[in-house]
């Protein structure tokens, strides 16, 4: 059998002729495996080629192997059970045969190996193969279980198998997003899914308290990625697609939904428990209340989450409130001074913010209840049309309507624009803006003074929407949808597509480029 | 003598008259029936209107009758005889059918045929025999006679005389009177010896009538005849002037065939340009009034649109040149024939095709000096061409040459100008010329070309170039000029971009054409903007949706929107180029984080142009003060506790912190105040940075402050400026800043209040009243009655035609009644006499019977006897 010894020769032999052909070498070194027990010992060849620098030879030996070792287990060449220590096969008393069938497991095993190392590659190509290969290991196995038969947990399913492909996926170092998008395939199917959700859990702890639970950027956005390549199906009946084309077992884990469901919540728990890069928690959050928790089985554990992303505050506290208004909305959560917690999450940034559109859709829903005190309303509209003063247009032509259409679901807060008891006795603004208490800002004493200034706006659009408070506003409300995700361009094309009749000229003609009769630029710069 | 007859009829007979009530109607004036009042009908009206004029208050119901039974009688009883009757009486008198000959043509003719035939046949062998007159049959030779001294007295003699020397002369056709023109004399002189006042009064009648004609022939001739003569003039003329071109035709091409020399100079005359009366010139108030009108007019259209008056499309200004003196003179047609080159040579073509209609002695004299001369041969070649063209733009523009002459700038013509150049002068000119600009250049026709045009030449002698290719392709010159002048202004944008690209920016005066040229197309330059900032906003969409944040727009964009400034009205409440503009430096304001002094810089551009588009309509820009704001926080030391709250792009705590903070507070004596440059261009020590640093925060407290000027009167003026009142109170190391920074601080703290003003609560506008429902009934005011008024505009046409449908319907259906009871009523009548007659018919049998029994039995009776 193999000994140490022949290997040098062989490869001391062969490798005069690698750089001729390396394709012919691992061809034949294949052929010659498949051809007879004798030969097995050109499987060590083979692996070697699996750590050549050449690019090429790797991923001849990646399909190769594939050949051999799919061939193998068709043929039943692999030892099934607990696999002794390579050491401790000439040691048993087992006769040729087996101690063969071992020595191919080994092989088999160091195949796996090396695979997984090929998953760090340098080159996409190399890792695309391996992986690939290694999937077809799974279905094969799955066929042929290399396990004692125990139908009791996971059917034949190779789970290690499983456990390794994430294992090489998730890269502490490198970002894994093309491969993780090519692995999305397999993900489709139930089986795999169920199977790589579930050894997420361990890959996340282990990796996690190797680190002392530091912040792992590259490592978390690959977590994230393969989290969010995950679809889960939503209905029992939709769990059909299997790698492993077998009868399925009534009790399996993989074909239940609820095990599913289990699954990715636990994954998602373990994977938010730690420490998360600020922009990897806006894109959780991001994601969260449409993606996460529809399939979680009990979308109240990530309450805790949620309340600490709400409490961070900035742009992060926006986005939780998405995920708040789901559980809030359909589980029935309680959140105490939640309104209070809103009214002072309001400060200029929320015009300027990416989130801005999501943001105003959900305190739109928030502030619909006509059953909201009046103060409250009052509060928030002052709040919102004092912020104004910083606002850009596009935000404006949002807050403007918002404004209008919460002054027209509380009709007690109409004091704000039209105060005929008190005409013409001029005051100072009651409201205090510095209060962190709706209850006590006083804005239901005051007036949107804020609006009126902004009636002399630049943009035409945005004064002639402030100017709509100077009548009773009509009935109807106005529709936000289409103002939310207004961009300036947009806004700007409307006056660039506007078919125009006529175009008015400067009449004060020009001497020079920085004399004209108003010139600012010119007092402060000069052209040399 | 029959038609003389037939002429007299006509002329005084009155047609037949049929009964009674006709007789008398026509023997009265209408006068007299409008005044009897058994004629006439009076229509009662029911109300009486006044200022209204009705038609048909009076009606002529007897006179309107008869009319309409004369007219049945011409028409309808005249079928009504001939039906069922094949035969047709012909009348085949002259011309009697022909109703475009006039009467008295129709008579003369017919006059004229009888006479040839009675000639022809009767008086073929009467040698001496004057034929006789007659009147009614009656020799007029005898009436003659018969008249009285006194009559033939009044008639003067030399009426007399006149009529039968005119009617030899026109009325020519008069076969006898020519074929004896002898004779004719000899009755003239008989007929002065004894007055023939009916001839002549015929004789007059018909000479008047031909008075006109005859005039309307003879001024004809005439015309042609002055023509003609002017024509043999302008010959002779012509061919001193066309002397080069004949003499060119005679020696190298004498197989052009030679033109139509009449043809050339009509057609030429008829281009030539009538002179137009000028207007008087106007006194330098009048025209100082008139220029501050025209400023008043505008600056309210200016104030209009910044209200968002929408309702009413003011108009563009009319065009104003740059260089416009106001003083009403409009150069239509700029066709000054300017010096240019063409593949390195003089061309001098076109100039001196004018030359030659102007100075053609001179040319003759010069003829022998040119002959050597290749260039001046070819274009005489082209100037024949260019006759040949019969170029309107070409012989208008030689009359514009003529008159504008007068005007011209001496110096710009001087080449073509010069009349008794010599050689060895031309020449030197020529050079001089070639040094100094060329009057004339194509126009761009891509950007390349343009910058091949400008290239090497300095700011000013590019302005020059652009106005001349300006001027040289005005848009009434030609009909693809309009669009060249558009590519150009394209270009000169481009070329404008460029030279802000470049470092250090060049930026020249060409801002006054891109001025001029905007005047000219207010469209195209519109759209060249809108495409401009199109562009570049959309790049930095993408980038912001990309990135989340965009770098500074370049300084050829922060150009292009100062130039935007300068060729639009920045005030208007809605403008197709300015609010975008606006939206532009708003995006770039809010999106594009400073992280180095060059940011500042950029930053603090637009922040200067923001503040220039308000400064006359002062509407607020949140993120000019947002800016600001950031900018004055860059210049404070990191203070945890800040009183404020800066909005993006800039950060409480961030990379660019104290960016703006003055390292060394020895630079703020060193520091004098001077205006910035456009691009950052290597500060290299730390002093000069500290220098622009406080450069930076004197424009930037300016800025602020004239932004509390422009936003004062805004109700939340004290909640726009209050975060930069904390700064500026608390926070801002003013100590440390020179003089001139410190006022100005001290001064926008003054100009900001520390407790807001007080407003007046909002209440709604005053709307009117809505009235109450009222339950009378509603008057609703008709002011045109009768009138079927249809919602839309064709039902109302609609109702219209078939209203008139029905009323001409009702029309025919009343005249075919009355023409059966016409028909009717003749038939009855034709039956009526046919039986009167039948019965005196039998009467007068019975009654000859009766005589004749009567006779018998008288006989009988006396046989009996």
């Amino acid at each position: 059998m193999a000994l140490p010894g022949d290997d040098n020769v062989k490869k001391s032999c062969t490798d005069g002729k690698r750089s001729a052909s390396y394709k012919e070498t691992i061809r034949t070194k294949a052929e010659l495996v498949l051809q007879s027990r004798k030969h097995a010992n050109e499987l060590f060849d083979v692996l070697e080629y699996l750590q050549s620098e050449e690019e090429n030879e790797v991923i001849f030996a990646i399909n190769a192997c594939q050949k051999i070792f799919c061939a193998l287990m068709e043929r039943g060449d692999l030892y099934v059970g607990q696999l002794p220590k390579e050491k401790e096969i000439l040691e048993g008393d087992r006769d040729v045969v087996e101690k063969y069938k071992m020595f191919i497991r080994h092989r088999y095993n160091d195949c796996i190996e090396l695979l997984q190392d090929c998953m760090d590659h340098e080159a996409y190509q190399v890792k695309e193969s391996a992986l690939c290969v290694l999937m077809k290991f799974a279905v094969v196995e799955g066929k042929h279980s290399l396990q004692e038969q125990n139908w009791s947990e996971h059917s034949n399913f190779p789970f290690e198998l499983i456990e390794a492909v994430v294992q090489g996926l998730l890269s502490e170092k490198e970002d894994m997003a093309l491969l993780i998008s090519r692995f999305q395939e397999f993900l489709e199917m139930d089986d795999v899914r169920y199977y790589v959700m579930s050894s997420f859990r361990n890959n996340i702890n282990k990796v996690m308290s190797r680190n002392q639970q530091a912040v792992l950027p590259v490592y978390q956005s690959n977590v994230f990625t393969l989290l969010t390549s995950i679809n889960m199906p939503s209905q029992d009946s939709e769990i059909t697609n299997f790698l492993l084309k077998q009868e399925i077992a009534k009790d399996w884990k993989a074909a239940k939904l609820k095990h599913h469901k289990r699954a990715f919540e636990q994954m998602w728990l373990t994977f938010l428990k730690y420490k998360l890069p600020a922009s990897m928690y806006k894109k959780v959050l991001v994601i969260l209340h449409d993606s996460i928790l529809p399939y979680m089985n009990n979308p109240t554990l990530m309450i805790d989450f949620l309340t600490a992303a709400y409490d961070v505050g900035g742009a992060i506290s926006l986005l939780a409130l998405n995920g708040l208004f789901v559980l809030i909305h359909e589980h029935n959560l309680d959140y105490p001074e939640f309104y209070k917690k809103l009214y002072n999450l309001l400060d200029p940034s929320v015009f300027h913010m990416k989130y801005r559109a999501r943001f105003f859709h959900l305190a739109n829903i928030f502030l619909s209840s006509s059953h909201l005190p009046a103060y409250l309303v009052a509060a928030f509209i002052k709040r919102l049309s004092r912020l104004a003063l910083t606002a850009p247009p596009t935000a404006l032509l949002i807050v403007l309507p918002f404004i209008c259409n919460l002054i027209r679901r509380h009709p007690s807060c109409r004091v704000l624009i039209h105060r005929p008891s008190a005409t013409h006795v001029p005051c100072n603004d009651p409201y205090v803006m510095e209060e962190e208490d709706p209850a006590q800002c006083r804005a239901l004493e005051s007036s949107l003074w804020e609006l009126q200034t902004l009636q002399s706006h630049y943009h035409p659009a945005v004064a002639k929407a402030a100017k709509a408070i100077n009548q009773p506003l009509p009935e109807a409300e106005d529709e936000l949808g289409k103002l939310l995700e207004l961009s300036t361009f947009e806004l700007m094309e409307r006056d660039l597509k506007n078919p125009r009749q006529s175009v008015p000229l400067e009449f004060d003609p020009a001497n020079g480029l920085l004399q004209s009769p108003r010139e600012v630029v010119g007092m402060h710069f000069s052209l040399e | 003598d029959r038609i003389r007859r037939a002429i007299v009829a006509k002329m005084g007979k009155p047609p037949k008259k049929k009964n009674l009530a006709d007789k008398v109607r026509k023997t009265k004036t209408s006068a007299q029936i409008k005044n009897n009042p058994f004629e006439v009908k009076i229509n009662r009206k029911k109300f009486d209107v006044l200022g209204r004029k009705s038609k048909h208050d009076v009606g002529l119901p007897g006179v309107s009758r008869s009319k309409a039974i004369n007219k049945r009688k011409e028409t309808l009883l005249k079928e009504f005889r001939l039906k069922n009757k094949a035969n047709k009486l012909i009348d085949r008198r002259f011309g009697e059918y022909d109703t475009k000959m006039a009467p008295e043509d129709k008579i003369l003719k017919r006059f004229t045929l009888e006479r040839q035939r009675t000639q022809a046949r009767k008086d073929l062998y009467n040698l001496n025999e004057d034929e006789e007159l007659t009147h009614y049959g009656q020799s007029l030779a005898e009436i003659e006679k018969l008249t009285d001294a006194v009559d033939s007295e009044s008639d003067s003699e030399e009426k007399g005389l006149l009529s039968a020397e005119l009617t030899a002369a026109h009325f020519g056709g008069g076969g006898l009177l020519r074929k004896k023109p002898s004779e004719d004399d000899d009755d003239g002189k008989e007929g002065r010896e004894k007055p023939k006042t009916r001839q002549e009064l015929i004789e007059e009648l018909i000479l008047k009538s031909k008075q006109e004609k005859r005039e309307r022939q003879a001024q004809k001739e005439e015309a042609q005849e002055l023509t003609e003569k002017l024509d043999q003039e302008w010959r002779s003329i012509q061919r001193l002037m066309a002397h080069k071109a004949s003499r060119a035709e005679g020696s190298e091409e004498p197989l052009q065939p030679k033109l139509d020399d009449y043809d050339v100079m009509v057609r030429e005359l008829g281009f030539e340009m009538k002179a137009q009366p000028s207007e008087k010139l106007k006194t330098a108030e009048e025209l100082a009034r008139e220029e501050r009108e025209r400023l008043q007019r505008l600056e309210a259209d200016r104030q209009k649109r910044m209200l968002g008056d929408v309702g009413e499309t003011t108009q563009a200004p009319s065009h104003l040149s740059a260089d416009d003196l106001n003083d009403g003179f409009i150069l239509d047609k700029d066709d000054r024939k300017t010096l240019s080159y063409q593949d390195g040579k003089w061309n001098v073509q076109e100039g001196e095709d004018e030359e030659g209609v102007k100075d053609s002695h001179e040319d003759d004299a010069e003829g022998d000096d040119e002959k050597d001369d290749d260039e001046e041969d070819e274009e005489e070649e082209e100037g024949v061409e260019g006759l040949s063209d019969l170029d309107s733009e070409q012989g208008s523009g030689a009359d514009d040459e003529e008159e504008d002459g007068g005007e011209e700038d001496g110096a710009e013509q001087t080449p073509a100008k010069d009349e008794v150049v010599s050689q060895e002068e031309r020449k030197v000119m020529q050079e001089a010329a070639r040094a100094e600009l060329p009057y004339t250049f194509k126009a761009p026709e891509s950007y390349t070309d343009l910058k091949a045009m400008l290239q090497g030449h300095t700011s000013e002698q590019q302005c020059l170039i652009v106005e001349r290719t300006q001027k040289c392709h005005h848009p009434s010159l030609a009909v693809g000029n309009k669009t060249k002048l558009q590519k150009l202004f394209g270009f000169l944008l481009e070329y404008v971009g460029e030279l802000a690209t470049q470092s250090p920016p060049e930026l020249t005066t060409i801002n006054a054409q891109i001025y001029s040229l905007c005047q000219l197309f207010p469209d195209a330059t519109c759209k060249e903007m809108q495409t401009l900032l199109s562009d570049n906003a959309h790049s930095m969409e993408e980038t912001i949706e990309v990135k989340g944040r965009a770098a500074f727009p370049g300084l050829d964009m922060l150009v292009y929107l100062k130039i935007v400034a300068l060729l639009f009205p920045t005030s208007d409440f809605r403008h197709p180029v300015t609010t975008p503009a606006f939206l532009y430096i708003s995006q770039a304001l809010t999106k594009c984080p400073v992280v180095s002094l060059e940011g500042t810089l950029s930053g603090l551009l637009l922040c200067c142009l923001a503040v220039e588009f308000v400064s006359l309509s002062r509407r607020f820009i949140p993120e000019l003060i947002n800016f600001l704001l950031g900018l004055l926080h860059l210049a404070v030391p990191s203070d945890p506790c800040a009183g404020y709250r800066v909005v993006p792009p800039f950060r409480q705590q961030g990379k660019a912190r104290e960016l703006l903070l003055v390292r060394d507070p020895e630079a703020s004596y060193s520091w004098r105040k001077k205006p910035l440059p456009l691009t950052l261009t290597n500060i290299l020590t730390e002093l000069q940075r500290d220098h622009y640093r406080l450069s930076v925060l004197h424009t930037c407290l300016d800025l602020v402050k004239r932004c509390t000027a422009l936003y004062r009167e805004l109700p939340s003026y004290q909640q726009i400026f209050q975060p930069i009142r904390t700064l500026l109170a608390k926070h801002l190391p003013v100590e440390g800043y020179p003089t001139p920074l410190q006022v100005l601080h001290r001064e926008i703290l003054e100009d900001l209040p520390e407790s807001p003003s007080q407003h007046a609560p909002l209440v709604f506008e005053k709307k009117k009243p809505i009235p109450l429902k009222l339950l009378e009934p509603k008057i609703v005011e008709v002011l045109d009655y009768g009138k079927k008024r249809g919602s839309t505009k064709e039902e109302k046409e609609r109702e219209r035609l078939k209203h008139k449908y029905k009323r001409e319907f009702k029309g025919a259906l009343r005249e075919i009644r009355k023409d059966t009871r016409f028909l009717a009523q003749t038939k009855l009548s034709d039956i009526m006499s046919r039986d009167a007659e039948r019965k005196r018919k039998v009467k007068e049998l019975y009654g000859s019977l009766a005589t004749q029994e009567g006779e018998w039995k008288a006989l009988k009776r006396k046989t009996q006897k």
